[in-house]
C-alpha cells in the first residue's frame, strides 16, 4: 500500500497509544490510570466496553497489581499490554524484574512523567531511568506519530525475544499534544504481529512445568547471563523488526536512533524524546547560517547502543548529552554517564558535555536549544570542558 | 549432582521435567541421623505419621527402611516414639 493512500488523523500521544491497543487488540490488558497516561487505559476501556476488541480488560487496585496481573497472562501465553507513569512505575519496580527474568513479553507505554517529591505531574525521564536496568527493552519516542508506529512494533519485538518491552513519550507534551498521526488499517497491523508464540504456558495442563524457581548462589548467576543473552541477541531482530515495517507500510520509523545532519557535523547532540524535535528545528536554523551542527537522537537505550554512538560520533568533535532525569551521582544525568561510558573505549571520540534540562516539566525552548549549541561552540573553540554539568533553563 | 552451565538452561528458569524434588536430595542438611533399633520397634508407625518427608518406607504395616537421602535429621520420629526404637546420633563431617 502506498503511504499517499493512508490516513493521516490528528491525534494525541495518549489518543494515538490507545488506537495502537484497540487495532493490536490485546488478549489481556491489566492497568490502573494514573497522570499523564491516564488516556491511554480510559480511551482504551471505552473500546473495551463498546466492543471493539476482545481484549480481557481487568481493572485492578494498584500498579503493582497491575504489572502481576500481566506476568500471570503473559505466562498463559496471552498478549499483554498495560500503560502507567511516574508512582505508578515506580510501584511496579520489583515486579518488573520479574516479568524480564521469566522472559515474558508485555508491553507497557510510559507517559514519563517526575518522580516524587516534591510532587509533579509533569515531564521527566525520572520514571523509566528509575527502571532501566530491570531487563526491559526501553524506547523513547519524540511525537505521537513515533508513538503509535512504535508500539505496534514493540509487541512484535517483545514476543519474538521473549522480553518485556516499555514504550515511552513525555508527559503532556506528547501524551496530551495533539499531532498528525499516520495510521495503518487494523488488517495491516494484525497481520504484521501474527500469532504469539510463546516459550511456554502455565495453561498447558498436559505439559506441567515450574515457573519462578529459587535459584540461589548455585544457579543465580547462570540464569542472569543466560537473560543477558536474551538482550545482546535482541539487538538484530529490533533492527530487523522496524526494517520489515518500514519496507512493507513505507515509512521510515527510527529503532536505534535517529541521525539528524550527523554525517558532517562537528558538532552534535545527543537528545531523546520530545526534545530532539525542538533540537531538530535549532539545527535546521543553524544549518542555514552554514553551521556543521547535527542531532543523534537516541531512541533505545536498553539495550544501549554503544556500537552505533562510537561509529556515528567519530568524527564529531564536540558532544552534548541531554539528561532529562537526575542521577545524584554529581557526574551528570543517566544517558551522559552511559554515552561517555560507551565511547571511552573509542580511539576517536568526541569531548563530552552533560546538560541537565525540563526537569519536573521544565520548558525546553527553542532559546535553551541555541543556547545547548552556544555552549558546545565555546567548548569546541576553547577545547576544554569547564563544568561536569551545566543545568539548562535553571534560575541561577 | 552435575550442575548445568548457563548455555543449558532453560530460558526464563523455567523447569520442564517436573517434578524434580526426587533429584534433590535434602538428607545432606542434616546433622543427626536416625539410629533405628527394631528389636524394640513395635511397629506402631507413630513415626512414620509424623515424619515430614517421607523418610520410613513401610511395608504389609512393617518399617522396612529409613530413606535417609530426604531424612533432614529434624529427630520428630525419636521423639514420638514410645519404645526409644530410634536414637539421634550426630553425623560425622
Amino acid at each position: 500500500m502506498k503511504t499517499e493512500t493512508k490516513k493521516i488523523v490528528a491525534k494525541t500521544g495518549n489518543e494515538a497509544a490507545a488506537y495502537a491497543m484497540k487495532q493490536i487488540n490485546p488478549d489481556v490488558v491489566a492497568a490502573y490510570p494514573i497522570t499523564p497516561s491516564t488516556e491511554i487505559i480510559q480511551i482504551f476501556s471505552k473500546y473495551v466496553a463498546d466492543g471493539e476488541v476482545d481484549t480481557e480488560f481487568i481493572p485492578v487496585e494498584s500498579e503493582h497489581s497491575a504489572i502481576s496481573v500481566c506476568i500471570g497472562a503473559s505466562a498463559s501465553g496471552a498478549r499483554v499490554m498495560t500503560a502507567t507513569s511516574s508512582q505508578g512505575l515506580a510501584l511496579m519496580h520489583e515486579i518488573l524484574y520479574i516479568a524480564s527474568s521469566l522472559r515474558l513479553p508485555i508491553v507497557m507505554i510510559v507517559g514519563n512523567r517526575a518522580l516524587s517529591g516534591p510532587i509533579n505531574i509533569h515531564c521527566d525521564h525520572s520514571d523509566t531511568m528509575g527502571s532501566r536496568d530491570s531487563g526491559w527493552i526501553q524506547i523513547y519516542c519524540e511525537n505521537a506519530n513515533e508513538v503509535y508506529h512504535t508500539i505496534i512494533n514493540a509487541v512484535k519485538i517483545s514476543e519474538k525475544v521473549n522480553l518485556p518491552c516499555m514504550v515511552t513519550m513525555d508527559g503532556f507534551i506528547v501524551t496530551h499534544g495533539m499531532e498528525n498521526v499516520l495510521l495503518l488499517e487494523d488488517e495491516e497491523v494484525r497481520e504484521f504481529l501474527g500469532k504469539r508464540e510463546p516459550l511456554y504456558s502455565i495453561l498447558d495442563v498436559k505439559n506441567p512445568i515450574t515457573v519462578g524457581p529459587l535459584a540461589l548462589y548455585d544457579y543465580y548467576m547462570e540464569h542472569k547471563r543466560s537473560q543477558l543473552e536474551a538482550i545482546l541477541k535482541s539487538k538484530k531482530i529490533i533492527d530487523e523488526v522496524f526494517e520489515e515495517y518500514n519496507r512493507k507500510f513505507e515509512l521510515n520509523i527510527p529503532s536505534f536512533i535517529e541521525e539528524y545532519f550527523l554525517d558532517d557535523a562537528e558538532i552534535a547532540v545527543i537528545a531523546m524524546s520530545s526534545a530532539a524535535g525542538t533540537l531538530k528545528e535549532a539545527v535546521d536554523l543553524l544549518r542555514e547560517k552554514g553551521e556543521r551542527v547535527g542531532i543523534l537522537k537516541l531512541k533505545i537505550t536498553r539495550p544501549f547502543p554503544y556500537e552505533i554512538l562510537r561509529k556515528k560520533l567519530e568524527n564529531v568533535k564536540v558532544a552534548g548529552v541531554m539528561d532529562r532525569a537526575e542521577t545524584f551521582s554529581t557526574m551528570g544525568g543517566p544517558v551522559s554517564i552511559e554515552v561517555k561510558a560507551a565511547l571511552y573505549p573509542a580511539i576517536k571520540k568526541p569531548v563530552i558535555q552533560s546538560f541537565m534540562f525540563g526537569l519536573g516539566g521544565r520548558e525546553f525552548s527553542l532559546d535553551d536549544a541555541f543556547k545547548v549549541f552556544d555552549i558546545l561552540k565555546k567548548i569546541k573553540k576553547e577545547n576544554k570542558i569547564e563544568e561536569e554539568f551545566i543545568y539548562i533553563g535553571l534560575r541561577e | 549432582m552435575k550442575l548445568k552451565t548457563w548455555r543449558e538452561l532453560e530460558e526464563g528458569a523455567v523447569i520442564r521435567n517436573v517434578p524434580t524434588s526426587l533429584e534433590y536430595k535434602t538428607g545432606e542438611w542434616k546433622r543427626e541421623s536416625p539410629l533405628y533399633d527394631s528389636e524394640k520397634c513395635t511397629h506402631c508407625l507413630l513415626c512414620w505419621l509424623y515424619c515430614p518427608d517421607f523418610v520410613i518406607k513401610v511395608k504389609d504395616g512393617k518399617i522396612y527402611k529409613f530413606d535417609l537421602d530426604y531424612c533432614k535429621g529434624c529427630g520428630i520420629c525419636a521423639k514420638v516414639c514410645p519404645k526409644e526404637a530410634i536414637l539421634m546420633k550426630e553425623e560425622k563431617i
